[in-house]
This record gives C-alpha cells, structure tokens and sequence, in this order.
C-alpha cells in the first residue's frame, strides 16, 4: 500500500511536477487581474501608438529597436481585435472600451512568467542541482521588478524571455554535443539558439549584447573542437559549417525578415514620411506617392524639379527661392550681393519649383525628341517663378562666412556670361554615362567657375529671410558630406515658354499614370540606416538614472497612479535579491580569481568536471551580466532602471549556483552544512516577505495610505508619491 | 638648424642601445630563442665575419637614422608662419614663458617641453599665436619647431630597434624604418610646434623599451633588466604626460605584464617569494614611478604657471586664489553674506561660470521677452548682483539700518546690478531644456513681481545659519514653482552671445549644476578677513584639474552639418587636414600619408589576420611542421601579434568617442601597423623562399621583394607631390608683370563682378552712410585677401572701358553722385607688392575714386 502511494510521486515529480508548478505559479503571478489598471501605464504610452500604426497599418519610424519587440505587441492587439482607434497622449488616460487590454498584455505577460521555469531549466543543464534549479526560478516568480515589467504593454520581459532562451537552448545542444552530434535534437537547439538570438535582437538592440556572448562562448567550445585530434578534418569542418549557419546566417536571415515583414504591414503613409528618402515615401501609399505617381522617370532639358535635401538636417526641405534679396549689410556689418535668395524650405511651396536648362539653348521647355540629362552634363537651374538662374560667387554666405553664398541672379534670357554654370554629378550612379533620375539620383550640383558644391549648410536665415534654412557653396575639396546631395522629388515636362503660361503650369497639379516601387534591400537599408542615426534630443527625464544606481537599487520609476486614490504602481526591485545577487556576483568572481591563481601553481581544489562547470557558469551567468550591464556605462542616451533587468535576470542564475557551491565546496561538516542550510532558509523567506511588502506597488491594486507608503520608503533615494490632501 | 634643445632626456634614453642587452638576448640561453635563430642562420657565420656583421648593424642603423633626421630636418624653417595647431600649442609654449596660467584639455607636458625648448632657444613669449598664417618675422621659433623634428626623427630608429628585436631579422627592421622614413605624413607631422611629434616619441620609446626588456627575460633583476623596465615607466609617465592617447600604450604594456607575471606565476620552479619580487618590481618601475613622474609634471605646471591668465574661469573660487594677479589672491573679503551685498554667483560644475545677465531680450518665439540671464565663464560686471530682502526695497546700505546677515532658509531677491532687474523665473519653457523653466530679468529698479523670490539654502546646514563667502554651497529655490536654479551647461545659440544657458529645474535632485558659491563680495559695512584658508591642497588642485581636462575634452563635440574626419577614413587615407595655406600664402603644407605605405599597411593587416589564423589553426590541429618554419610563424604570431594589439589598442577606441576627431590621431597607430608591415613581408617572403627551397632563386625572393619594397616606398614619395598640387589650387595664380595680371581673364571677371555689386548697392541705396559702410567692409574683404594699396597706381588707365564692354549699360546714373560723395573719405597707403587678380586699376571707368575705398 506505501509503495502504491509512492509510485506516482517518484515518476512524474522527477521533472515534470516541478515544471508544472514553477509554471502555474509563473503564470499566475504574471497573469493575475492583468487588465488592472485599466489605464496607460508609463511606457505604453509610447509602445501603444505604434501598436495603433499597426493597426492602421501606417508607416512609422521609431528609434529605439527593431520592429520585432513593436510586433510582438501589435499581434495581442490583432489578436483582440483592437482597431487602432485610441488617442496614446498621456500616462494614465482610461483606456476607452475597445481596447483589449487583456490581449495587448498578454505575451509580455507570457513570457514573463515563462521566465520562470527557464531559469529552472537552465540551472538544471549546467549541472546544478534541483534544489539550486528551483531556488533560482523561486528567486525569478518574486522578483518584483519582474513581475511589474511583465504585466504591462513593455518590451523587456520578451527580450529577457529570448535572452534566457538562447543561453537555455545553447546549453542543450552543448550538452548533446557529447553525446549524440548531428542528431535531431542536436540540430533542434543549435538552430533554437540561432533563432531565439535574433529575437532577441529584433526586439532591443540590447540582444545583441547577449548573441555576441553567445558567440564567443560557441567560438570558445568550437576552438576547443578544433584541437580535437580524434576528429577528422572532414568532421571539424562540418561542425564548424552547421555552428556558421545556425549561429550567423539563421540569425542575419531572421532579422531581415523582421523588417520585411515590418514593411509589409506597413504600406500607408505616415507622420515619419519627412525623415525618409523621397524614393522610400514613393514606395508608401498615399503620401508623396500619390503626388509623384506616374512622373516620367528621367529628368530631360526642360525638365521642372523639385529639388530635396537627401541630408534632410535638422528638417527636411527643398531648394527654394523667392524675390526678396539678400540684405545689403547684415547685422554684423558684413556686406552680401544684395542678390535674390536661395534658401531650403521645409513646405511644398511653388517656389520650390526649378527648370533644368540647357546652357546651350534658350528654350525653357522640352526638345523633341528629349534630351535626359546625364552625369557630367552642364546645366542650368532656373527658377520656376521668376525665372532668375541659380549661381554662386565669392561672396561669403550670410550664416557660414567660410562658404560662398548662393544666390538667383540675371533674368535666363539675358545673354551676359553670368557663373549660373552647374555640373551634375549622380553621386549613386553605376556607370559614368547614366540618366539623371527623378527620386532615384542622388545628385551633386558642382559649380563650374569657382568649383564649389551647392550645400544646405543646417543654420537658420534669421527674420530677413524668414528663418530659412540657409544654402551655401561649400568648396569641394572639402570631401564628401550627405548635405551636398539633393534628388529630385517632384517632376514633369516643361511645355510653356512663356512666363504667364508657366507660372499658371507650376501651380497646377502634377499629373499621374504609373507607380515605382523600390526593392526590399533597398527599403531595408534606408529604414535600418535612418534608425541607426536617427538622434530624438537627448530629454531629461525626471525618473533618469545612471548606472551606478541600478546594482543597489537606489533609483524607482514610478509608472502609474491611481487618479483618486493612492494606489500606485512602481518598478521597484526586491531589494533583498537585488543586494545579494550583487554579493553573490562579487563572491563569485573572488571564488573564481582564487581558484584560478592555486591551479596556476597547480593546487587543484575543485576536480576538473566541476572546475569545468564553475567555469561555464561564469561565462553565462556573470557574463551574461557583465553584457548586458557595463555598456551602458558607455551610452549618453537617457537610461533607466528598466535597462538592468536584463543584467539582473542573470544574476539571479548565478545566486543559487554560488549558494550551492559554498554548501557543497566550502562547508567542511555537516553541521556547518545545515547551518548554512538555514541561512539560506531565512534569507529566502526574507525576500519573500520583502517581496508580499512591496506588492501594494507592485500591483496597484491596494490603496495605502500615506503612512504606510512613507513606511515603504525605505531608502531616501526612492520616489513615492504620496497624496496631498 | 641643429636641435640645440631639450635633447637631454632622448639621449639618455638611447645612450643603453650601447648595452650589451639586445644583441646578447640573440645568443640567450632559452632553448626557444636559440632554435629560432638556429632556424634564421643554418650555417653559424665564422668569427671574423659575426664581427663585420656587428659593424654592418651598426653601420645601418646609423644609416636609417641619419637619414631620418636629414628628412625631418629639411627645410624645417619653411613655412616661416603659424601652420595649423602651432596656434594653441606655440601659444601655451608662450603661457609657460610668461607664467600665465591656462586651460588646456591635454596633461601638461608637452607643452611644457615647448615651452622649455623655446626658453632655451631665445624665444622670449612675445609672439601672440593668433591665428595660422600669422608670419614669426623676428621672434625665434626655429627652436620649438627644431625640438619637435628632433623627437619626431628618433620615431624611424626606435620602429627599426623595436622590429629588429622582435623579428631579429634585419630586412624587416629596414623594410619598417623605410616605411616610416618615406611616409609624408610621419614626416609632416614632426615638423611642427605640435604635441604628435613628441606623444609618438613617447609611444615608441615605451614600446621599444617594453620589447627589449621583454628580451632581456632570461637575466631578470640584472642591471639591464632593471634599467629598460624602469624606462618603459618613464616613457608611460610621459606618453600619458602629453596626451591622455597615452593610456593606450599604457594598455599595451599592462596587458603585456599581466601576461608575463601569469607565466612566471604558473613557473614552479620559482617560488612564491621570487614571484612577489617579480611582482614588486613591476609595481614600483610601471605604476608608482609613472605616477610620481606624472604628479610631479603637475606640480611643476602648478609651480610655473602662478599668474593669472585666460584659463581661470574654468577652475573653482579656491583654485583661482593660488594665482597671482587673480582678484581672489590674497584678497580679504567679508565672510558672511548680508543684505545689499554686491555678490558674483559661480556654479560649482565645472566651466559653467558666473550667472550672468546683460541688456538683451530674449528674442520671439522663445519664451517671455524678457531680458536674458545665462552664465559666462569669463569676468565682467555684468555678473554682479545685489542681494536683496523680498518684501523691501529700502536700501540696506543705509548706514543707519542695522547688518543683518543672510540665513539659510531666508527668501531673498537678487537684483542685477547693472540693470536693475531681478532674478525672476515663472511657467514658461526654458530655451535649450525644453522641460524646466525659463530665468529671466524681470522688473524695473527693483520692482518686480512674486515671481523674483527665491529661498536660500546651504546644503547640508541648519536653519538659521549665516551663510558663508566662497565656502558654502548653496541652492536658490523658486518660491512660485518650486524649482531650483541650475545651469544646463548648453551653449546658447548667437542670440545669446554664446553663453550657457540657465535654467530653473523642476527636477529637485542635487547636482552640481544647481550648486552654487559666491565669490566675489562687496559690503562696505563688514569687516573684511583674509581668505588665505582657502589654499588648497596639492592633491585638490591634481583632481580638479582633471576633472576640468576630463569636462573640456567631453565637451568638444561635433556640430551637426559639418565635415567632420571619422576614425575608418584614417586607414584608407581618405582626407588630409590642410596645415597651412588658406589664406594668401603660396606655401600649402597639407597633412596626407603616403598611398603606397598606408594601402600597404592595410593590405597586410588583412594579409596578417587571415595568415595568422591559417597559422593558428594548423598548431591547433597539431600539424607537424619544420622547425625552420615553427621559427617563423611563432615570429609571427608572438612579434606580430604584440604590434597588431599595438595598432588595435590605439585605433578601435577612436570608434567609441564622441568627441571630434582629426586625421592626426591615427598616426600612432600607423606607426605600429607600419612595424607589422615590416614583420608580416619579410616573414612571409622567408616562408615563401623557403617554400621553395629547390630553386635555384628562392633565396633571392625574399632580398627581391624586400628591395622592391623599399624602392616602392621610397619613389612615390617623389612622385607624389604633383599629384596633391589640385588640392590647394584656388583661384590665385602669380603674374609676371602688373600688365598680364590686368588683361588676365580672372581679373576682368573679378571687376565685373565687383562693378555689379557696387552697382546693385548703388541703385538701391537709400542712405549714403549704409553705402559708405557697406563700400568700407568691401575694401576691408579685398585687403584681407592680399589688395595693397599701392596697386592701384600701377593699374593707371590699364583698364579702359573698352576691356569691359557689358559693364556699361548695367551702371545706373546714380553712380558718380555716390562716387563723389565717396571720394572726400580719407585714406591712408602703404607700399606693397601686387597679387593678382585682385588688383584694382585706379581710373577704371569714370569711377575714379571709388577703389580706394576698396582698400
């Protein structure tokens, strides 16, 4: 009858149990009156209108990461139905009663309390104990921090999700590396790692702090394959090839399909349309697409363009005129041509408008048959409203005395040798005799008498040509730079020779036959490019920190408060896990540095397997933390204390890892053992009780009142806000 | 002109090469070395010959540094003008030759140096270094100039020693210093007032020091061993002396010990004991003395720069009252601040300065119009405030009122003394920092609003408390909103003269920026005391220097819009930096690397990685490969290995910076990718003869593609400079006689062009003075260009108006009126040559008079 009842035990609790509670309790902790509070917290704010571009289907430009992390978001919210239709302008507005909340919390929240039993998992594979396995995913359910990222409309527990799924599914393959190579399984998580990495990529640039460990610990056990004598050549070689694929191409293939499926989605035009090239907002529906569709391709003698900044810093604009001149004197006493303006404008304007002329020949409309204009070629540029050329002389420019100033100067029709003689150079061009084309060519205007380059030199005309962005000739010998390009972006056939006749033609609407599309690279390289320098200001944020204030958790972020009570919701760490995991890392690398030094003059404490062990544990936990928390020591962008949960997941790994090691390694009897034992006990129970204090903050669901909240304030540091009544 | 200067310590530093340390590590007793030189000589060459060979070392090393020096020395004292940096660091040269205290982002010494070769030179600190261009005429700066050829020349011998050391092989020590010696831009590079030149001497001497003593491994703690250990410290000290580009080659050499010591530790045959002695000499040659060095070049900065100069603004109040002429030395001011006390308030960040406000508006658009308060680093009156109570307007200074001292937690206002206004702040953004409030001068004599009071605090202190001159920290809290008074430490744009912006923070966490001090004091009712307790100490001044180093080096960002050198256009030689030559001078000195040598340098470094990496492998593998060629990949992997680190530790950082980079900053990486050159051809040029060791011409390769090499090198040096020509071609051109310049087309275009200006302003002047004015600065811009006057006599009817012919129907009637009234201006002449084509004929057309004012 015992061993009846003890059967079933010792089958399934083996794992599976353990699993299962870890799991629901992950689950529940995580997933517990998920759609509370029913209003923006902090960053949903920001996250929530990109889930709503989404929706809409409209084109975006956001910064901060791959759109993987933006698109995980935006499938809860086609999950549940959301249509998009909700006005993301402040923390704590109420949610209006179509949006699914539940859905749109639901993966970050998944993920979150997946957490949980990865840690388990992950304990488990690198040769731990259960104990040690389970006190780490414990450690993980009540972590405050984490449970408060993880219900909300955020990013970070999905990447820390993926981060501990690669380190999980590498250790698999590594542990079926020795003993069954190319299996099914074999190749099953070596592909997880390559895949669950560029997740983590797609998600936060961050991830890649964590592939590039991956790398090196997977370059480190390849090298160590390599010395294998045992194994042919023939077989090195294969391994090297799979680990090549799965770790670097998998992962490169992965990441552009993020973004292609990202531009997909994304096909109507948006409000990030001015950062983009003109060819990329072509490519848009609605938008600069609906302007220039149907726009003959090849810009010809005769032609009328519109000419636009590629550089587009600090706004947008295109190449401008009008009549007002130059200021005879400027303020500082300095003297100017007196001349017609140039200046770049950031609206669509008719003047705008330019006519690319032949020098040769006096007509202001297209020859027939055309003639298209090609790389090398003279032109002129003549302003479409007044019919004034484009030139530059050795006057110094208004704002940049050291450059030419760029003026509209004679009448076209006027026959005097005026210097409004320009050479094109298509600056993208692939051979040395190819067409000038509209959108596509990105051009350089080099002035032929004095050899400068028409520039937008980014400062502002003050009031005398109203705030204008200024244009200057900059000499060429000064070496490249993207604000000397311009392109194309409106453009049609001249037909009119008279000047009445052709005012009345620019201002009338361009017409339209067919459309250009531009191919994916070449979408993904410009959407990539523009994320990757794309400077938003440098905003101070009230809940800023640095990072010397995460690893003591001197710093909070309070994300939400209740508009009548004082429930509250913070991103307040367990302090008690936060500070030991701190000393468990400090402990560790002291182990470690001690061990290192006595192998070197050949004491051997630990036998080599768990030599071995301590060593991986190491490199993946207490790397993984070093990753994913030293550079930011190098960043000058805003940072706050949500940057460290990555880091601190790590760390979290490696605290019961250190525990068990001092129980097993350092405790000589069995008294000192229990003893240590119990230590460990009431330390766990202290964070526990830590972790059920600060669950009014956590959750946001009991109102305190203003004693109780002053009580919690346990450091100066932390902000709590308390009510004023 | 001979280096007469400063030579002292580069020659004691070569003076050991005589030691018998280097060339006895060849013949060492480690079994390694030995198998390797084995491998180099098959055949051992018989006494007679190792002598001669010994003789024939040094003959080339004298060789390859005379001819170092005779390039660096070459027409050293052309161009006789200030080429391109000369301005700052002649200048701080100058600042050390007259005391004056300065501010600099680089650590002292090498300009210390400069100053110390001028001073001994006879350059007496009178020269004012304005700007490039400026001619020396009589001042003597061929010392200072002659200093730094002489450290830039000793680059070539150390490369070619230190290659030699870790290859031992002589072609690719000469292959290295060939390189070196014919690279333009090395050359360029030491042949002016610069800090490069001597960083590089520095970077080289520790580098070289650091491989010899490396050798010298096998006789540790003998006098040799001792002496390059403790030179690799002197060297640091100095490298780090110069610039703090110098903690890359202290990177270098700590990785090196590091590895070392873990070799020896992992050695049980030596015991515990002769590790820690190991150990202690490590610390002692490359830690405590480096940094004695390195304080005590500090401390004579300190000692030498005791007057007051342009730098003391940046420093705190205590700092300045060390130096002398500085109105805080020796001063005695009263010690607790009162009511209607003429104060000055300093930000206690460093380089914010004084709050400061002046008679101008904040323009439209950017919050109230009212008139700006900013802080200013430099001293003016417009910094002074009045202390004031917030509830009268009575006059404290009234002697018949009673002192009454300001208190921790009083509300205060403060008045601006030149302009009556007070210090005011209310709900509207601030300019730059878009989330606080915006500071302002607000009121008329003192009246004002609720919106002027603010609350004193000192931080740290009680109630109550008198608040104390110079040494309290104190915070200025809006009364209204509750924000705290704090500069942003960004620049504001011309409309505010560039100052830095104030702003009043909502954000009440403590920083610096919202902390401030008062310095200046003025109340003639209080006792005056003397403040000479301020002193600080040596170490105090040693961080605050720093810190204002670390600040200013930070704060040399890139402005958006401009062509700035970015670190992966170094290797490739995308762009020089032009050294001299914008203005009028015909001498063009343009900072660029030879191609062939630096597309060299980067062929190999791929070459090198993807030939070491076979290398790698194959040992991994355990390949069995003969000793000959064991010998030479570990020159390649170990000598190689430690020059690529060398070009990695002092490239790849440049990535991570944000500050504004130039070209000149990868010269010290090229010197170390130029010494992996050397190595990488002349070992793989071995391997390949050896490869084929069957042919009757496989040793000749390896001399046949060394000396193709060295001819490479040495003829485009030759070939170059032709090339370069279009860079500096603007559009001046020297003519022979007054005659070919007038009738060059160049010429007419210019008149034709300037006629039409003038003719523009004419005909639409409304004023005749804006006219004079506007003519005035049109001539000033033709005499900046190089005009003379006296040219204008030459040109006497040379122009008539025929040469013109569409010049005339474009002038307005209304000219000549203009002209004549012009014309009463007086003018002043002086006798010069002409350039062309800005030449102006003084009867051009029927303006007769008008060049003049041209002028």
């Amino acid at each position: 009858m015992w061993g009846f009842l003890k059967r079933p035990v010792v089958v399934t609790a083996d794992i599976n149990l353990h699993l299962v509670a870890l799991t629901g309790m992950g689950l529940l902790s995580r997933l517990w009156q998920l759609t509370y509070p029913r209003a923006v917290v902090f960053d949903e704010v920001y996250y929530g209108q990109y889930i709503s571009f989404y929706m809409k289907r409209i084109f975006f430009l956001d910064d901060s990461g791959p759109p993987f992390g933006h698109m995980v978001l935006a499938l809860g919210g086609y999950l549940g139905g959301f249509d998009g239709n909700f006005l993301w302008n402040r923390i704590g507005a109420e949610y209006s009663s179509n949006v699914p909340v539940w859905s749109l919390r639901l993966l970050p929240a998944l993920a979150g309390a997946l957490s949980v039993p990865m840690a388990y998992q992950i304990v488990l594979e690198l040769h731990f104990s259960h104990c040690a396995a389970v006190g780490a995913a414990l450690l993980m359910l009540i972590e405050n921090a984490l449970i408060t990222q993880s219900r909300l409309m955020l990013l970070e527990s999905v990447l820390i999700f993926f981060n501990l799924l690669a380190v999980l599914s590498y250790l698999k393959f590594f542990n079926c590396q020795k003993q069954s190579p190319f299996s099914l399984s074999w190749w099953f998580w070596l592909t997880l790692t390559g895949v669950a990495c560029s997740c983590a990529v797609g998600i936060k640039y961050m991830g890649v702090f964590t592939y590039m460990l991956m790398l090196v610990v997977a370059a480190v056990h390849a090298w160590h394959l390599i010395g294998d004598q045992t194994l042919s050549n023939v077989r090195v070689f294969c391994h090297l090839l799979a680990r090549a694929v799965a770790l670097l191409v998998i992962p490169a293939v992965l990441y552009l399909l993020f973004f292609y499926v990202h531009l997909i989605l994304l096909f109507r035009s948006g409000p990030h349309d001015q950062i983009m090239s003109s060819a990329f907002q072509a490519s848009l529906e609605g938008g600069l697409a609906r302007i220039t569709q149907g726009q003959p391709l090849e810009v010809a003698f005769g032609s009328q363009v519109t000419l636009r900044s590629v550089f587009g810093k600090p706004v947008p604009c295109w190449l401008h005129s009008h009549q007002n001149t130059y200021p005879m004197i400027y303020e500082n006493g300095r003297g100017s041509s007196h001349q017609q303006q140039v200046t770049c404008y950031p609206f669509k304007d008719v003047n705008n408008w330019w006519i690319v002329k032949d020098p040769r020949r006096h007509q202001l409309v297209v020859s027939s048959p055309l003639r298209p204009v090609r790389h090398g070629d003279m032109v002129q540029l003549v302003h479409g409203m007044t019919a004034r050329s484009l030139n530059t002389h050795d006057v110094a420019a208004p704002m940049s005395p050291h450059s030419q100033e760029v003026s509209c100067y004679i009448d076209y029709n006027i026959s005097m040798p005026a210097q409004n003689l320009w050479r094109l150079e298509i600056v993208n061009r692939r051979s040395d005799t190819e067409v000038w084309k509209t959108i596509l060519s990105e051009v350089r205007f080099v002035h032929v008498n004095t050899s400068s380059v028409l520039k937008l030199s980014g400062a502002h005309l003050p009031d005398w040509g109203f705030r204008q962005l200024e244009i200057v000739g900059e000499k060429l010998s000064r070496g490249y730079h993207e604000s000397t390009v311009w392109n194309v972006e409106e453009h049609r056939y001249g037909t009119s020779q008279e000047q009445r006749e052709r005012e009345w033609e620019l201002n009338s609407p361009v017409q339209v036959d067919a459309s250009r599309n531009l191919s994916f690279m070449a979408r993904f390289s410009e959407l990539q490019w523009r994320m990757l320098v794309l400077r938003s200001d440098d905003s101070e944020h009230k809940y800023s920190s640095s990072p010397l204030e995460w690893v003591t958790l001197d710093t909070n972020i309070a994300y939400w408060l209740h508009p009548r009570t004082s429930a509250q919701i913070h991103l307040l760490g367990n302090i008690v896990i936060w500070v030991s995991g701190s000393l468990a890392l400090a402990i560790y690398m002291l182990l470690f540095l001690w061990y290192l030094l006595r192998r070197r003059r050949n004491v051997h404490d630990l036998p080599q397997d768990a030599w071995l062990r301590w060593v991986l544990v190491g490199a993946l936990c207490a790397g993984g933390w070093a990753v994913n928390y030293l550079p930011f020591f190098l960043m000058e962008k805003t940072l706050f204390l949500y940057h460290y949960l990555p880091a601190l997941t790590f760390q979290i790994l490696l605290l019961p890892v250190v525990l068990q090691h001092i129980s097993d390694h350092l405790c000589r009897s069995q008294l000192q053992r229990s003893v240590f034992s119990a230590l460990v006990v009431a330390w766990y129970s202290s964070a526990c009780h830590v972790s059920n204090t600060l669950r009014p903050l956590t959750y946001g669901d009991k109102s305190l009142s203003p004693e109780e909240l002053k009580a919690l304030r346990w450091k100066d540091s932390w902000d709590i806000l308390i009510r004023k009544h | 002109m001979p280096p007469a200067t400063g030579g002292g310590l580069a020659e004691t530093e070569l003076r050991p090469r005589r030691g018998r340390c280097g060339p006895q590590a060849t013949r060492a007793a480690d079994r390694d070395v030995a198998a390797r030189a084995a491998a180099r000589n098959p055949k051992r060459p018989a006494r007679g010959s190792r002598r001669f060979e010994t003789a024939s070392r040094w003959a080339l090393l004298a060789l390859v540094t005379l001819l170092s020096f005779a390039t660096r020395f070459h027409r050293l004292d052309e161009p006789p003008h200030i080429c391109w940096d000369e301005t700052h660091f002649g200048k701080m040269g100058s600042y050390y030759i007259n005391r004056t205290f300065f501010f600099d982002v680089h650590p002292p010494l090498g300009k210390m140096l400069i100053g110390l070769a001028g001073y001994l030179s006879g350059y007496d600190g009178t020269f004012l270094f304005q700007k490039p261009g400026d001619k020396y005429e009589h001042h003597s700066y061929m010392g200072m100039r002659g200093f730094c050829a002489f450290l830039g020349s000793w680059l070539v011998p150390f490369a070619y020693l230190t290659v030699l050391d870790l290859s031992k092989s002589l072609s690719a020590a000469l292959l290295t210093a060939a390189l070196l010696t014919f690279d333009t831009g090395c050359l360029t590079l030491s042949q002016y007032i610069l800090l490069d030149p001597i960083l590089m001497f520095f970077i080289m001497a520790a580098m070289l020091s650091m491989v010899k003593y490396n050798s010298c491994v096998d006789r540790p703690f003998s006098a040799p061993w001792w002496f390059w250990l403790s030179l690799t410290g002197v060297s640091l000290a100095g490298a780090l002396g110069v610039k703090f580009v110098g903690l890359f080659i202290i990177l270098q050499v700590g990785l090196n010990t590091i590895a070392d010591l873990w070799y020896l530790f992992g050695d049980l045959s030596l015991s515990l004991v002769t590790v820690g002695k190991h150990l202690t000499a490590r610390v002692l040659c490359l830690i405590v003395l480096p940094l004695a060095l390195y304080t005590a070049t500090f401390a004579v900065h300190f000692m030498v720069l005791s007057k007051s100069g342009p730098g003391d603004g940046f420093f705190s109040s205590a700092f300045q009252a060390r130096l002398s002429g500085n109105n805080l030395h020796n001063a005695s001011i009263p010690e607790h601040l009162a009511y209607g006390s003429v104060i000055t308030v300093k930000n206690l960040q460093m380089a914010i300065g004084y709050l400061h406000s002046h008679r101008h508006l904040y323009p439209e658009g950017i919050g109230a119009r009212q008139q700006q308060v900013t802080t200013y680093l430099h001293k003016d009156y417009n910094n002074l405030w009045i202390i004031k109570k917030h509830n009268t307007n009575s006059d404290p200074l009234d002697p018949s009122f009673p002192v009454e001292f300001v208190r921790h937690g009083d509300i205060i206002r403060l008045e601006h003394k030149e302009t009556s206004r007070n210090l005011h702040s209310h709900y509207h953004e601030a300019p730059l920092t878009r989330k606080h409030y915006q500071v302002t001068g607000y009121g008329i004599n003192g009246t004002g609003d609720s919106n002027d009071f603010w609350r004193i605090e000192v931080v740290n202190r009680k109630f109550g408390n008198r608040i104390k001159v110079l040494r309290s920290r104190i915070r200025l809290i809006h009364l209204v909103t509750g924000c705290v008074l704090g500069s942003s430490g960004k620049v504001l744009p011309k409309w505010g003269w560039e100052q830095l912006e104030v702003t009043c923070t909502p954000y009440l966490k403590e920083t610096l920026n919202s902390i401030w001090n008062v310095e200046d004091h003025i109340n003639p009712k209080l006792p005056n005391i003397s403040l000479n307790v301020l002193q600080p100490s040596f170490p105090e001044i040693l961080l605050e220097s720093h810190m204002v180093m670390i600040w200013g080096n930070n704060g040399l960002k890139p402005k958006d819009n401009e062509f700035t050198s970015k670190p992966w256009h170094w290797p490739i030689n995308y762009q020089g930096l032009r050294f001299s030559g914008v203005n009028d001078t015909d001498f063009r000195v343009y900072l660029l690397g030879n191609p062939v040598v630096w597309w060299l340098n980067l062929l190999s470094i791929a070459l090198y990685l993807l030939s070491g990496s076979i290398i790698a492998i194959a040992m991994q593998r355990g390949t069995r490969v003969p000793a000959e060629v064991a010998g030479l990949s570990q020159v390649l992997l170990r000598g190689g290995g430690q020059v690529l680190l060398g070009w990695m530790l002092h490239y790849f950082p440049f990535f991570l910076m944000g500050r504004v980079l130039y070209f000149h900053h990868y010269f010290p990486a090229m010197l170390f990718s130029s010494m992996l050159t050397g190595i990488l051809w002349d070992t793989l040029l071995r391997l390949c003869a050896w490869g084929l060791a069957s042919w009757p011409l496989a040793r000749g390769i390896h001399v046949a593609g060394i000396l193709s090499l060295l001819l490479g090198t040495a003829y485009r040096l030759f070939a170059l400079e032709p090339d370069l020509l279009p860079l500096f071609q603007y559009n001046y051109r020297q003519f022979s006689s007054p005659e070919d310049c007038l009738s060059s087309p160049e010429f007419l275009d210019h008149i034709r062009k300037v006629m039409l200006v003038i003719d523009a302003a004419v005909t639409n002047v409304e004023d005749l003075s804006s006219l004079e004015e506007y003519l005035v600065s049109l001539g000033r811009k033709h005499r900046t260009v190089g005009v003379k006057l006296s040219s204008f006599s030459v040109g006497k009817g040379a122009l008539p108006l025929s040469r013109a012919p569409d010049l005339g129907p474009l002038l307005s009637p209304r000219s000549p009126l203009a002209t004549h009234y012009l014309s009463s201006i007086p003018i002043s002449l002086d006798n010069q040559s002409c350039i062309c084509p800005a030449v102006w004929p003084r009867h051009a057309l029927d303006l007769s008079e008008l060049p003049s004012f041209l002028v």
